[in-house]
């Protein structure tokens, strides 16, 4: 990292004041993309908890759906269409078109940055089908999926850091983000937290972009990483920005059982069969023309509902505790070894389970927050339901709801989202650069004060520590708010993140250091992940319907009269969800209709 | 159609292990040196050892400092040492190291704390050898063409996740910190030999001298640490061979 400290007569000082045109909090797949985007001259920082390559994008299997038509006839109109009925309609369909649309030249981007994809015989980029992807509308599967082996994501990550190492973009590694700065309803900047040695540095910028990623720590199982812990949205929140859609999160149905970790939809679209705990291929009753390849959110409740009626291997009807098989010992060893070499390596490592000959305990895993803070088709920040902008602020990937996914994401559309609309913020901020539409706010006095009354506060809690408070919060979002939900199952839930926060508020940190100081990182995070669970919540339990990933027990079907609409959530000065509010979903060429495969 | 095996949870939760970790800690504000802490702690056989780790933090000691991500061996987050070989955290079980486990930082690297390396030696080394597509030629309106064999060709390399490990458990690291070391290498090859790159030339360059490739001694360390299986020091050898032959064979 380039110097942080000034010499000032032969000793040393932290320079902790910075001026950049361009923050990006968060350098992931959506942060270095719109990074990328921006000229020469620009001063850019990238701010970042994590070195750059550790970022979550780099997760991503599967691939990135973009309809190149290299294997067979598409169109990215088929894209828009799968991608707003995948979504069961709550997608806004002004942004499934840009989504569609500019995902073509955001992937020949990539390519042309380097990007190592699989190729066809004749050079061009591979293409392999992936859930819910169509042609013409629906008639049958479509070869969209762009990919590399399995390290989509890992390749992208790469690619990107590498073409932001040539470009010399400014990285502040092992900065924790602490706050937004807001003035005369602007951004005026951010204030982060040094991991490596406690100061907080304030950073002052024209434009300010959140692309910090999820919240799937919040659930007891779950295929995030530590790091995803809802930042972005939760400083978005506490400074008054509404959180769209948190209700509607998705549970991939393979996990690894009690890991959470991934096992990639790959399994089902080479082959592979979900198994109870009577050997029956249970989804043929579910989804009698899609068997196993139905979308995440149907066949994570199909589990459930097996799981839950006694036919779970264990019996226990416990979701949280029960499993059931991914079996693909059919597909033969040579099929297995050649197409899903990451199944058998995670399967044996972490169960020890050989899949060539066994079948694989796998659950349902907390993957992916559809909804987020809100944004504009440009990426920028919008605060209500007339879409107000906050000017200078903007927002991009998992961390933003533009919305794209709706009630449900399907497969490959989350690399499609970080490049399209990370590239959509850079240029629009490179664009508003341009014509001066952007400046610098005056930063207040006092812009520090609210994350050193933060730390502070932290450091002088007498409470608990952090462990118990986490894991209650796990359990109860992984039992109460997870894949089936009820009101009184909800209602009990919010009463326990309130009881939570409440605890929250005296924790206490046994590491008093400032020199890496994880643990007080750790308690930050934990702060951010439980404003995500009380909005998530408190959608959940005000949404009498079950759309997509959102599915109510009592209210077991979709109610258009009343909620084809985006949720808003707004916080309260003292803390919990003080309002609910909705907002339209723009509709353009899809008429909503029943959602069936 | 399968019948039900033997649950798995069975396994997980009747036979907790007690477990002794010995971590090497330091702590630069302490004023005193690094020192062996001994912790106990009940685990699963299949936990991993990242798991084990967060548990003594979050149960018996909160200034146990690591780094962490993803938890299935692909952020690179989590390189150190353990029982004497540099491996990811997250990619050990208990069961895998036995109920005596040492953890130490890498060597190679200055201690920031604990099990804490600056990886920011690494990163600058890596960055030394251009790891990014040159190539000022026009780009087409769609992609630029690769057979499945050009990709072939360079595609071990790309699995690269940045850890650390190899460069770690280099002896030829550890006797001159100003080597280059096996990970450069590895992302310089990956570029080298990739047909759409134009710049290899400068990277060869950039190799041969004396903190290049040549002093690699074909330990072969680094390849057995690689928690991707990544073949480093064939790598390493065949941008040894594209220097001696004054350039490389791209398919």
């Amino acid at each position: 990292m380039a110097s942080n400290v000034a010499s000032i007569g032969g000793r040393a000082y932290p320079i902790t004041d910075h001026t950049f045109d361009v923050v990006i909090v968060g350098a992931g797949g959506a942060g270095l993309m719109a990074a990328l985007q921006l000229p020469k001259d620009t001063s850019v920082a990238v701010i970042s908890k994590v070195y750059p390559t550790r970022s979550h994008t780099g997760a991503a299997q599967g691939g990135v759906a973009a309809a190149l038509g290299n294997q067979e006839e598409d169109h990215w109109k088929w894209h828009m269409f799968d991608t707003v009925k995948g979504g069961d309609y709550l997608v806004d369909q002004d942004a499934a078109e840009v989504l569609a649309r500019e995902a073509i030249e955001a992937v020949y981007d990539l390519e042309h940055w380097g990007l190592p994809f699989n190729r066809t015989p004749d050079g061009k980029i591979d293409q392999r089908r992936f859930g819910g992807h169509t042609r013409n509308f629906g008639e049958g599967p479509v070869r969209r999926s762009c990919y590399a082996a399995d390290r989509t994501g890992h390749m992208i990550l790469q690619t990107m850091f590498q073409t932001a190492v040539k470009n010399q973009i400014r990285f502040f590694n092992e900065f924790l983000c602490t706050d937004l700065l807001v003035q005369e309803n602007r951004a005026a900047g951010v204030v982060a937290y040094s991991i490596r040695d406690g100061e907080v540095h304030t950073f002052s910028a024209k434009a300010v972009i959140f692309a910090t990623g999820g919240y799937g720590r919040a659930w007891r199982v779950t295929s995030n990483a530590m790091a995803c812990t809802g930042d972005g949205m939760a400083i978005a929140y506490r400074r008054g920005v509404p959180l769209e859609d948190m209700e509607f999160y998705q549970f991939h149905p393979t996990g690894i059982y009690r890991v959470g970790v991934l096992l990639s939809e790959a399994a089902r679209g080479e082959g592979a069969y979900l198994l109870n705990n009577t050997g029956e291929r249970f989804m043929m009753r579910y989804t009698p023309t899609l068997n196993e390849l139905a979308p995440r959110d149907i066949v994570s409740r199909s589990i459930v509902t097996e799981i839950r009626e006694g036919r779970g291997i264990l019996q226990t009807k416990r979701d949280g505790d029960d499993y059931v098989y991914l079996d693909v010992r059919h597909l033969g060893e040579a099929k297995i070894r050649e197409k899903l070499p990451d199944i058998t390596d995670f399967a044996r490592n972490y169960l020890r389970v050989e899949p060539i000959t066994e079948p694989v305990p796998i659950q349902p895993t907390a993957h992916y927050a559809m909804g987020g803070i809100p944004t504009d088709v440009e990426g920028r920040v919008v605060i209500d339901e007339h879409n107000t902008p906050l000017i200078g602020f903007y927002a991009a990937g998992e961390a933003a709801c533009v919305s794209v996914h709706g009630a449900n994401r399907l497969g490959t559309n989350s690399l499609v989202d970080l490049i399209v609309f990370g590239r959509r913020a850079g240029k629009h901020i490179a664009r508003q650069l341009q014509a001066n539409e952007l400046d610098f706010a005056e930063l207040p006095a006092d812009a520090e004060d609210h994350t050193r009354a933060m730390i502070s506060r932290l450091r002088a809690g007498t409470g608990e520590t952090q462990d118990a408070i986490r894991e209650d919060m796990r359990d109860v979002m992984m039992d109460l708010c997870g894949v089936m939900r009820t009101q009184a199952g909800l209602s009990q839930c919010k009463e326990k993140v309130a009881e939570l926060q409440d605890r929250y508020s005296k924790v206490r940190i046994m590491d008093a250091s400032t020199n890496f100081n994880t643990e007080m990182m750790e308690v930050i995070e934990l702060g951010y992940v439980l404003d995500c669970a009380e909005a998530t919540v408190a959608g959940a339990l005000a949404r009498e319907e079950s759309r997509g990933g959102h599915f109510r027990e009592d209210f077991p079907t979709r109610d258009d009269k009343r909620f084809l609409q985006h949720t808003l959530a707004y916080r309260a000065d003292d803390g919990g969800v003080s309002e609910l509010r909705y907002k339209p979903v723009v509709i353009t060429e899809f008429q909503p209709k029943e959602r069936k495969y | 159609m399968a019948t039900a095996t033997k649950p798995v949870s069975q396994a997980r939760t009747s036979r907790t292990v007690t477990v002794q970790v010995r971590v090497k800690r330091f702590q630069p504000d302490s004023g005193k040196g690094a020192y062996w802490q001994e912790f106990t702690v009940e685990a699963d056989p299949l936990d991993r050892f990242v798991d084990v780790l967060n548990r003594i933090k979050w149960t018996q000691d909160g200034t146990l400092t690591y780094r962490r991500s993803c938890l299935h061996g692909v952020c690179g987050s989590d390189a150190m040492r353990l029982n004497g070989r540099n491996r990811l955290a997250c990619k050990q079980l208990v069961a895998d190291l036995g109920t005596k486990i040492t953890a130490e930082p890498m060597l190679g690297f200055p201690v920031v704390r604990d099990l804490v390396v600056d990886m920011d030696p690494f990163f600058s080394k890596y960055e030394k050898i251009k790891p990014f597509l040159i190539n000022d030629e026009p780009v087409p309106s769609s992609e630029r063409l690769q057979s499945p064999e050009q990709h072939a060709r360079f595609e071990e390399g790309t699995k690269c996740i940045l850890c650390g490990c190899c460069t770690g458990s280099c002896p030829s690291v550890w006797a001159n910190r100003e080597w280059v070391g096996p990970a450069s290498i590895v992302n310089a090859h990956r570029f080298i030999f990739d047909s759409r790159d134009r710049a290899a030339q400068d990277r060869l360059q950039i190799l041969s001298d004396r903190t290049g490739v040549w002093r690699c001694r074909t330990i072969f360390n680094c390849s057995e640490v690689c928690p991707r299986g990544i073949p480093v020091t064939q790598l390493i050898e065949e941008v040894k061979r594209a220097l001696v032959q004054d350039g490389p064979d791209v398919g």
